[in-house]
């Protein structure tokens, strides 16, 4: 049995939260651009922000399939929670748990956890998207300082964050090896946020350019040692692909359900539309290939809990779970009809929400060169 | 201070039908909850643990084992642990017949105050927890909105139609509580972590000792007679059931007339005894 | 051998609840079915000038406990007094309103005397065969009803639905015993202590607490079409209610609103003419026990959770459903 008793009390939670914190303003994020705080501290409260964190760090200490349960019963009522609430669990925490040092955890982690203080992971720059190996952005060493410049974009969260974890060359010769990762406060002097950006979907969680000018860091700052920055970064997106793969799942389930509702409700021809074989038809594939999704994002977080190396596994359900999501709910807005193209009805925001699913924390072209790579080894 | 919170698993909605076969109602498929009202006296018997470390709570749970997940949602809240009792011999028991058994395993336990729900949402009567207190002979405050403790009394807000009474008992006694307006907790992650040895084998096991005792007859045999229990010692029992009138998402008709429209809600209003 | 059908009579500040003097209607149908007698059982302070009252609704007997520990109401004296009287008087039937005083009182006296208690019963038969009492009551809040009885032990007991049972007309030519029941109290019967009483001066009109609430949404089209609905609330005896965007629009006041940023709503009936069921709204009012609907949009929300749903125009149908109101409570009066 991939799940136990502990994980149906983990979804029952989730969907609580879900149906009575989130559905009453998932619409009204969607149009104010505005996610509550107040909200965010709750899910840190109930421990939704630092699942599999160990205890000693505030965390909840709990496992990878209750992370992807909640990502899923949350994704299902707003598609923006689920980015508030994995980049705490995968991003942030996942580079201070495995590279950090005890100081480090003792400091970042519980604020982390508790969605006290909003974090970001700044890696992404405009030249360097799927390439992230390519980062311009450098870290100088003067004497016991590091001194950072740079341009990151599409950062997440950074206009409200507390602090970045940001990767930048310490050796620009060495390549990837080069690579380092340094955590800092976004106050400092020379730290600054460009505008957020307009996005199409998933609004309620501003993104936007980092900009760092002469910004001058501790070299206790630096995570990990010099030159690890890359593999660190890897490993962080690891978990990051299995949220993203839940956030798909979720979002085609929501639209799953409201395809069913309405096709049930809206007659035409005098029957109602779930009486027509097409949409007979299209329902079915549709919960085909969500049922498949559900089996790959199970299979990637047991085997994680079993200590087990899951690129592969995460990158699978990442690819095939964003693709056919953007599939499914795109079925589920023609079912609709043009009232789907309203937004007087959810579909219309899930189908601008799971349009990221494909694209970031690594596009699915990158999920493919991942996967490739470990069938080839 | 030792407080118990007597619960009951219940259907997740009341849209519940019969099966036409049997006469049995059909379960299946519908999740079972912690009764909303009790839900709410687990809550405040929380906001005493919040405020005393002396606290303690235990919450209690009389059904089938299906009960033990209703158990680990109450620890899972921050209950300390939960003891269900469960036994053929006590199904199908009236309030009667259930109160006398629930107040068995009671008088083996230490307890400075009892906490029941004001009733459930599947049968509906509120007399369980009279009952015990009268079987425990301890006093009783139904109908509580809130309270609080002051040395060995409770002070309690009571809500008797159009007034309240601000009430006050010696400790032992059992509070029935109104939770409409009481918002329980959340579980939280650590908390169901927590709540229960793991049954999968590939996890680490639990340190702590197993937080839910299973109890059966056994262990109140020699103070009861079975035949004063369950359906055998219920005074009452039920002859019939039928459905009432349906439930959410119910009949939506179309193509009436307005005249026809009227009369159809007019109807529904007489039926249900509204004027 | 038990007989007769005892009611226990609520009052509250000396005056007599209504649903007691329904409960005494019931029993006499029910006497007259059964031959035996209604005997109602009064319990207070000073209250024995109310005996009287009881007499003229329909009781045959009254028994009074005319006592200072029985004001105002506590369980332990009101459970002393009852418990002894059913020991000694040994009836067969013992109803009790199902208020909250009922509620508390009924289970507990249950439990001391040893036999069966029916909940909030909304109608009683007399079985044909063995003249048992048939109890039904109401349970998944109304989706089933249960029958139940009581055969092993004596009294049968139920709490009753206030509300539910038709009082007879006062006749001013009954006459009946009146008698006193002595009960000897003492300090350990008092094993709570009121320290305050408050009645609640209810805001006028509130709707947080209303039972029945008739509701209208923007589908009602206009503002003037609230006051037909008025009307309608008023027929029920319920109070009006309506969501945000026709409090938004003016039409009406916000202390009528209900949902997530007005009150929140618990009625046993609610009847919404117009509104579409936007979660706003529902997420106030999706405790109501029973919910009726009506809206021109046959894919409006609120079909989903409710009970009972007409497809139709609001505006044309509540005239014609106030009208129907109006005569059959005519007819009942002149029955």
């Amino acid at each position: 049995m991939i799940f136990n008793e502990k994980h149906e009390l983990i979804r029952q939670l989730a969907r609580e939260f879900a149906e009575k914190e989130l559905g009453p303003i998932a619409e009204e994020i969607d149009q104010t651009g505005i996610f509550p705080m107040e909200l965010y501290r709750k899910m840190g409260e109930i421990g939704f922000l630092g699942v599999f964190v160990p205890r000693e760090y505030g965390g909840a200490g709990a496992d990878h399939r209750s992370y992807a349960i909640i990502m899923e019963e949350l994704a299902k009522v707003s598609g923006v929670s689920t980015i508030w609430m994995s980049s705490p669990n995968s991003l942030h925490s996942t580079s201070i748990l495995r590279f950090g040092t005890e100081e480090q955890k003792e400091k970042y982690l519980k604020p982390m956890v508790s969605g006290e203080k909003v974090f970001n992971f700044s890696l992404t720059e405009p030249g360097a998207g799927s390439d992230a190996a390519s980062i311009m952005s450098t870290a100088e060493a003067d004497g016991d300082t590091y001194v950072i410049n740079g341009r990151k974009t599409f950062i997440t969260a950074a206009p409200v964050s507390d602090y970045a974890i940001l990767y930048a060359k310490t050796n620009p010769e060495k390549g990837v090896k080069g690579i380092s990762c340094f955590i800092f406060d976004m106050n400092l002097p020379g730290v600054s946020v460009g505008k957020p950006e307009r996005k199409m979907g998933m609004i309620g969680c501003p993104t936007s350019d980092l900009v760092l000018d002469n910004v001058r860091v501790h070299k206790s700052a630096m995570i990990g040692k010099e030159g690890e920055g890359f593999i660190n970064a890897m490993k962080s997106l690891s978990i990051g692909r299995l949220g993203v793969a839940c956030q798909a799942l979720g979002l085609s389930e929501a639209a799953m359900k409201e395809a069913v509702k309405y096709s049930k409700q809206r007659v035409q021809f005098g029957k109602p539309l779930s009486s027509f074989q097409h949409t007979r038809f299209t329902l079915a594939e549709m919960e085909t290939k969500i049922t498949a999704m559900k089996h790959l994002v199970n299979d990637a977080a047991y085997k994680m809990d079993q200590g087990l190396d899951t690129n592969k596994e995460s990158s699978m359900a990442k690819l095939f779970n964003s693709e056919e999501a953007k599939w499914v709910v795109d079925k589920a807005l023609q079912i609709h009809g043009g009232y789907g193209y309203t937004k007087d009805y959810p579909i219309e925001r899930i189908y601008r929400d799971v349009r990221a699913a494909s694209i970031y924390e690594g596009t699915s072209e990158v999920q493919r060169m991942v996967i490739a790579s470990k069938i080839l080894n | 201070m030792k407080i118990l919170v007597c619960i009951k698993q219940v259907p997740e909605t009341t849209n519940i039908k019969i099966n036409p076969l049997d006469n049995t109602l059909m379960r299946e498929g519908i999740s079972a909850i912690i009764n909303p009202d009790d839900k709410a006296g687990i809550e405040l018997a929380l906001r005493i643990k919040d405020k005393r470390e002396d606290a303690d709570v235990t919450v209690i749970t009389m059904g089938p084992s299906e009960g033990i997940k209703a158990l680990r949602e109450a620890i899972a809240m921050g209950a300390d642990d939960g003891i269900l009792i469960t036994d053929e011999v006590f199904s199908g028991g009236d309030t009667y017949a259930t109160s006398l058994a629930i107040s068995e395993f009671i008088k083996t336990l230490e307890y400075d105050l009892i906490i029941t729900g004001r009733r459930a949402i599947d049968g509906e009567t509120g007399q369980t927890g009279p009952e015990i207190a009268e079987n425990l002979g301890i006093p009783q405050i139904t109908h509580c909105t809130e309270f609080e403790i002051e040395g060995n009394k409770l002070i309690a807000k009571r809500q008797f139609d159009d007034r309240y009474h601000i009430i006050e008992a010696k400790m032992p006694c059992l509070i029935s509580i109104i939770g409409e307006k009481i918002n329980p907790r959340y579980m939280t992650v650590r908390g169901i972590f927590d709540s229960a040895k793991s049954n999968s084998s590939c996890e680490k096991k639990d340190k702590k000792k197993d937080r839910i005792r299973v109890l059966n007859y056994d262990y109140i045999k020699e103070k009861i007679e079975a035949s004063k229990l369950g359906l055998k010692g219920s005074p009452t029992f039920v002859k019939e059931m039928v459905q009432g009138i349906s439930g959410k998402n119910g009949d939506k008709l179309t193509g009436l007339t307005e005249e026809e429209a009227a009369e159809a809600i007019f109807q529904k209003i007489i039926e249900r005894g509204f004027i | 051998m038990n007989k007769d059908i005892y009611v226990i009579i609520e009052q509250l500040d000396g005056i007599i609840k209504r649903v007691s003097l329904e409960l005494i209607g019931e029993a006499n149908r029910l006497s007259k079915k059964l031959g035996e007698k209604v005997i109602a059982v009064l319990l207070g302070n000073d209250i024995e000038d109310k005996a009287e009252l009881l007499i003229k609704y329909g009781a045959d007997e009254v028994l009074v406990i005319d006592d200072p520990m029985l004001e105002p109401y506590m369980t332990s004296p009101y459970t002393k007094a009852v418990s002894s009287i059913i020991e000694k008087r040994k009836p067969s039937i013992v109803l009790f309103p199902a208020t909250s005083i009922g509620r508390d009182l009924a289970p507990r006296v249950a439990a001391r005397i040893g036999t069966g208690l029916s909940a909030d019963v909304t109608d009683f038969d007399i079985d044909k065969d063995d003249k048992s009492l048939l109890m039904m009551m109401p349970a998944f809040g109304g989706n089933i009803m249960a029958t139940i009885v009581s055969k092993v032990k004596r009294p049968e007991m139920a709490t009753v639905r206030a509300g539910v049972m038709l009082p007879l007309e006062k006749d001013m030519n009954r006459s009946g015993k009146i008698e006193r029941f002595e009960i000897e109290f003492d300090d350990s019967d008092r094993d709570v202590l009121i320290r305050e009483v408050v009645i609640e001066a209810e805001e006028k009109d509130d709707i947080s607490n209303a039972e029945i609430i008739v509701a209208g949404g923007i589908g009602m089209g206009a503002a003037h079409h609230f006051d037909e609905l008025k009307v309608l609330a008023d027929e029920l005896n319920g109070k009006l209610g309506a969501t945000r965007p026709t409090v938004d629009a003016g039409w009406i006041d916000k202390s009528r609103q209900i949902g997530q940023t007005g009150k929140t709503v618990r009625p046993e009936l609610f009847i919404g003419f117009g509104i579409s069921g936007a979660i706003q709204l529902v997420s106030g009012m999706k405790k109501s026990k029973y919910v009726i609907a009506v809206n021109k949009d046959p894919k409006a929300l609120i079909f989903d959770i409710s009970d009972f749903g007409i497809v139709g125009d609001a505006n044309k149908i509540i005239p014609l459903l106030i009208k129907k109101i109006q005569s059959y409570k005519a007819s009942k009066i002149h029955k």
